[in-house]
């Protein structure tokens, strides 16, 4: 062993510097990118991409046929489950930090469930509903059913962030505000809450967006024409003309609402990175 | 000298006893922080409670006003009995203020917020004349022009002082201060004993929780020492800090007042035998520190 030692510093070629290394390797990077890129060139119809993805006269179509309707109602679909979910998530998390055990089962019970069970059923359920229990009617249909449907859903998630936040708040906040002479609900109300949904600003962003997403399952609900988002109203234009073109315009409108948001919640970070 | 006689009648029912403690427990799990403690403030009285970490002081001074909650005994604030499970203890805490260690001002909230809070929500002051005594104490703790700041643009000292003025603007008939000093760098400690010296010069009650030996000493009217939960030495700070009785005392005033000084020699002794189980095979193991029973060059340790 030592003898080999000793000589391997002699006979064998010199081993790359760490440095040297990884400047190599970073070559093969772009040689690799740079076949791809020519093989795609090379092999791709232009215009027939163009024709299926981009095809003009179908642009012209979507955008005329009802395609603001559309997304004001993703836009409507989203914000109304966001405000269910928000309401009925601060509950729950207040459930899970309760002092009476009952809540606390129960919440997790919930959160559990509605964590583990896929959007999609929760909707088709809800769809059901009226069906199942003749007279049962929710306000504003088909609006009411997603805004539950959805809501319930994302409480469940939200529930989770908003008591992480709650718990995020020292307990100093809470001693300092009792010692004011604060019951502990006004202690919770004017004190502690303030700070946790300014804790879970960026997390709670995330979830609106997630929601924007998931707002496209309310295809599954057979809905009107005037109640369609942007999903089922692209999906049926493409379906029709055997084109994706409408699909694309439509994720492109999700982008308009999404983008803005991630571009938020990373501003929103930024800022509170740089205050602590 | 130690703990103090309980007087026949309980409460005394003196408006001038503003806070009476009779033998206080308090326990968290199986360890028992507080055992037994009897004490009695005065209006206008400062009474500052030292001794080391550990000693039970700051959860003294957290049951006095049920922020932590007594395992037995009872608490009367002027006559009321706060440790009654009927009491509104809310409306007692009304009358004494606090100031924590860490300031605890809401961050969400201005400075000037901060001070009006409790005024306006809990005893729903109008918003003016909240405003009007807040920026009177801002003023006396010399922060009136930082009046809409946030607590996050303020020094740890300025942020204190906004503390004291939040726990004053509630017209508080005494304040506790919670080692109001400990978390602030040495060079802003001045100010915030500044203007607790003022509170006391006009004649607030105060129970003050301190490491600062010197304000102790010039403005307490009394001080208490605390050791494992009981209180060894009470009296005249120029009587417990300048000549203690008590050798636990004298041990604790030594290493406060000169921290710098090494300590070896039986202190490490006692040390050890006390912590025999915990510390297990020892120091003699570790090879490190000498038996200190073999040492000879303890050094003569330096009296008052």
């Amino acid at each position: 062993m030592t003898t080999t030692t000793q000589a391997g510093t002699v006979g064998r070629p010199k081993k790359l510097s760490p440095r040297k290394r990884a400047q190599r390797i970073r070559l093969v990077q772009y040689a690799i990118l740079l076949v791809v890129v020519v093989l795609l060139i090379l092999n791709v119809d232009g215009r027939q991409v163009q024709s299926v993805f981009f095809r003009t006269d179908l642009i012209q179509v979507t955008l005329t046929s009802g395609l603001p309707r559309a997304l004001l109602n993703t836009v409507l679909y989203t914000f109304g489950a966001f405000v269910f979910g928000l309401t009925l998530g601060t509950l729950l998390a207040l459930m899970r930090l309760s002092q009476v055990a009952p809540y606390r089962w129960i919440a997790s019970i919930y959160i559990e469930f509605f964590r583990g069970v896929p959007a999609l059923i929760v909707l088709l359920a809800f769809g059901l509903l009226s069906v199942a229990f003749p007279g049962l009617r929710f306000p504003l249909d088909p609006y009411g059913t997603v805004w539950t449907a959805l809501g319930m859903v994302s409480a469940a998630y939200m529930a989770e962030t908003i008591r992480a936040g709650i718990l995020a708040v020292p307990k100093g906040q809470v001693e300092a505000a009792r010692a004011l002479g604060m019951p502990s609900g006004m202690a919770m109300r004017r004190i502690v809450l303030p700070q946790a949904f300014r804790i879970i600003t960026p997390p709670l962003t995330n979830e609106l967006i997630l929601l924007t997403k998931d707002s496209s399952l309310v295809y599954v609900l057979g809905l009107t024409a005037s109640a369609f988002e942007l999903t089922k109203f692209g999906r049926d234009i493409s379906n029709s003309n055997g084109n994706l073109t409408p699909l694309v315009i439509a994720g492109f409108c999700y982008l308009i609402i999404t983008l803005p948001l991630t571009f938020l919640v990373r501003r929103m970070e930024a800022k509170a990175k740089k205050a602590r | 000298m130690t703990a103090m006689t309980i007087p026949a009648q309980i409460p005394t029912g003196d408006r001038a006893d503003e806070i009476q403690v009779y033998d206080l427990h308090k326990s968290f799990g199986d360890v028992e922080v507080l055992k037994g403690i009897s004490l009695t403030v005065r209006t206008g009285e400062v009474v500052c409670v030292i001794g080391p970490s550990g000693s039970g002081k700051s959860t003294l001074l957290r049951c006095v006003n049920m922020l932590e909650e007594p395992t037995a005994g009872r608490i009367f604030i002027i006559n009321e009995e706060i440790t009654d499970p009927d009491a509104d203890v809310d409306a007692i805490r009304t009358m004494m203020g606090m100031v924590f260690q860490s300031f605890n001002l809401f961050p969400h909230l201005t400075v000037l917020q901060n001070c009006t809070i409790g005024p306006t929500a809990v005893k729903k002051v109008p918003k003016a004349e909240a405003e009007a005594t807040a920026l009177k104490y801002l003023d006396e703790v010399g922060l009136k022009h930082r009046a809409d700041a946030f607590p996050a643009q303020l020094s740890g000292g300025q942020q204190q002082r906004v503390a004291i003025a939040r726990a004053l603007t509630m017209n508080v008939e005494m304040v506790l201060f919670d080692e109001p000093t400990s978390a602030l760098d040495p060079e802003l400690v001045g100010d915030v004993l500044d203007v607790m010296r003022r509170l006391a010069e006009i004649g607030m009650t105060m129970m003050v929780v301190t490491h600062e030996m010197a304000f102790a000493r010039e403005v307490a009217d009394r001080v208490i020492f605390m050791d494992g939960g009981v209180i060894v030495e009470e009296g005249h700070p120029d009587q417990v800090i300048g000549n203690p009785q008590h050798e636990r005392t004298r041990t604790f005033l030594n290493r406060v007042l000169h921290p710098t000084h090494v300590h070896t020699g039986e202190e490490d002794a006692a040390y050890a035998a006390r912590h025999a189980a915990e510390l297990g095979s020892g120091p003699e193991a570790s090879g490190e520190l000498p038996d200190p029973a073999l040492r000879t060059d303890n050094p003569g340790r330096s009296r008052l």
